[in-house]
């Protein structure tokens, strides 16, 4: 935790992200012109979130094994800093499908967001909500680590099926959904060219390496407050 | 003593205890019937998909009503005392068991209803009734879980509903997706049986979480 090349790294990549976001050629695709430039946003938003859920199992499962404290701390902070990543993954991805998705046939941007996909991404934000109203209704401590830890385990095996399964199946605006046939549940890789490439790989970097730093801190935070108990 | 005996002989404690007491299934009975009227009152003989949607959504609800009494019931004491019996996995596949035959019967017993006030705007009736049973252990297996842990939370009854919800969407419209079939409605060849052994994938996913997880809280 006391390093700090990882955090350097994460602001130059996160400056080359919107630097390079904005400035460097993109190719010029159907209907979604400029607006490509948002996959540097919007897609990191998700995967990071996904890195950070899967984080935060690995230390429920950490927790389960141990019963040390501080590995329920990591876990909640890192499924906090995720859902605040889903948030703005919505939120970038709600901007992205105004200019993309809405035709000029009368159609407002809440017909549009009726989609299987963003339901499934709306199922997920849910599920982890769920995991912090579970977190609150718990006075004993203990308790409360072992059984969120148990059912962050268990949310997360039921992202799956609400993220990456169930809209594969149906039709959806999205890309990555059946008759988009790119066999990729999030995104069409026919859409990027190497070009693309050389700033999507470092934003998931940096974007990521982001969350986790925000993630350490409410970490020092909370260990800050818990001080008695963890000695 | 082996396991399978002790699972056997909680399993039947839970039964005996239904068929003596029979406050679930007649306070399930009273419920789909208040259900089913409301509904009948209020829409008469639904179309299809309306019909669907809200069978789905009664099947929600009963397995919430039915699922969340088995840990509810048990107080502090008496794990204290299945805790000295038996180990975790036997008590959870007891569990397991008397909430599949319990959400089975009521499956059942709420597609009769229905059909019976609401209409049955189904084509293929032995697919529909084998698809509400799916649905139905589906359901149970989830409900169960996520009423064992609840049963270690405080207001457990809320909290049950708030987690299990979000979770048992994806087969919520896996299952309303599927019984379009039974409909009518036309799918690509093989949809259909890919869709519902993702179904029957996802219920082997949750038993393997059950016996996985629910050791961890069993132990207080």
């Amino acid at each position: 935790m006391h390093k700090s090349w990882w955090k350097i790294a994460a602001v130059v990549l996160l400056v080359y992200t919107i630097a390079g976001g904005f400035l460097m050629n993109v190719p010029r695709r159907f209907i979604l012109n400029e607006s490509i430039r948002n996959l540097y946003f919007h897609v990191c938003m998700w995967l990071a979130m996904m890195i950070l859920f899967g984080v935060s199992v690995a230390y429920s499962i950490k927790y389960l094994r141990t019963q040390q404290y501080k590995h329920d701390i990591y876990a909640a902070a890192f499924a906090g800093t995720g859902l605040f990543m889903g948030l703005l993954g919505y939120a970038t991805g709600t901007i992205w499908a105004n200019y993309t998705w809405v035709t000029d046939q009368g159609q407002s941007l809440g017909t549009i967001l009726k989609e299987p996909k963003l339901l499934g991404a709306g199922i997920a934000i849910l599920i982890y909500c769920a995991y912090f109203v579970l977190r609150g209704s718990f006075t004993d401590i203990d308790k409360r680590a072992r059984v969120t830890a148990v059912y962050n385990i268990f949310a997360f095996v039921m992202l799956f099926p609400s993220i990456w399964i169930i809209p594969r199946l149906v039709g959806s605006l999205h890309p990555g959904s059946p008759g988009n046939d790119s066999g990729n549940p999030a995104l069409n890789f026919n859409d990027l060219d190497s070009q693309m490439r050389i700033v999507f790989y470092p934003a998931i970097i940096g974007w990521t390496l982001l969350g986790v730093w925000i993630t350490t801190l409410k970490i020092r935070i909370q260990f800050l407050k818990d001080k008695a108990m963890l000695q | 003593m082996s396991s399978s005996q002790k699972i056997y002989a909680l399993f039947k404690k839970d039964l005996l205890l239904e068929i003596r007491q029979q406050y679930t299934f007649y306070g399930i009975l009273l419920y789909v019937a208040c259900i089913v009227y409301v509904l009948f009152l209020s829409v008469n003989e639904p179309d299809a998909p309306t019909w669907n949607a809200l069978f789905w959504v009664n099947m929600l609800f009963i397995s919430i009503n039915a699922v969340a009494k088995s840990f509810l019931q048990e107080g502090r004491g008496k794990m204290l005392y299945y805790y000295s019996i038996a180990g975790a996995r036997e008590f959870i596949i007891a569990k397991l068991l008397y909430n599949i035959v319990l959400m089975l019967v009521m499956s059942l017993l709420s597609l009769l209803t229905f059909s019976f006030f609401l209409g049955a705007p189904f084509l293929d009736g032995i697919k529909f009734t084998g698809l509400t049973l799916l649905g139905g252990i589906s359901m149970s297996l989830v409900f169960t879980l996520m009423a064992a842990i609840a049963s270690r939370a405080s207001q457990n009854a809320a909290i049950m509903v708030i987690m299990g919800f979000p979770v048992i969407i994806p087969q919520l419209l896996l299952l309303i997706r599927i019984s379009k079939s039974a409909f009518g409605e036309v799918f690509k060849q093989g949809v259909v049986s890919q869709m519902v052994f993702l179904l029957i994938g996802l219920d082997v996913l949750v038993l393997a979480l059950c016996m996985i997880l629910f050791p961890f809280l069993w132990k207080d």
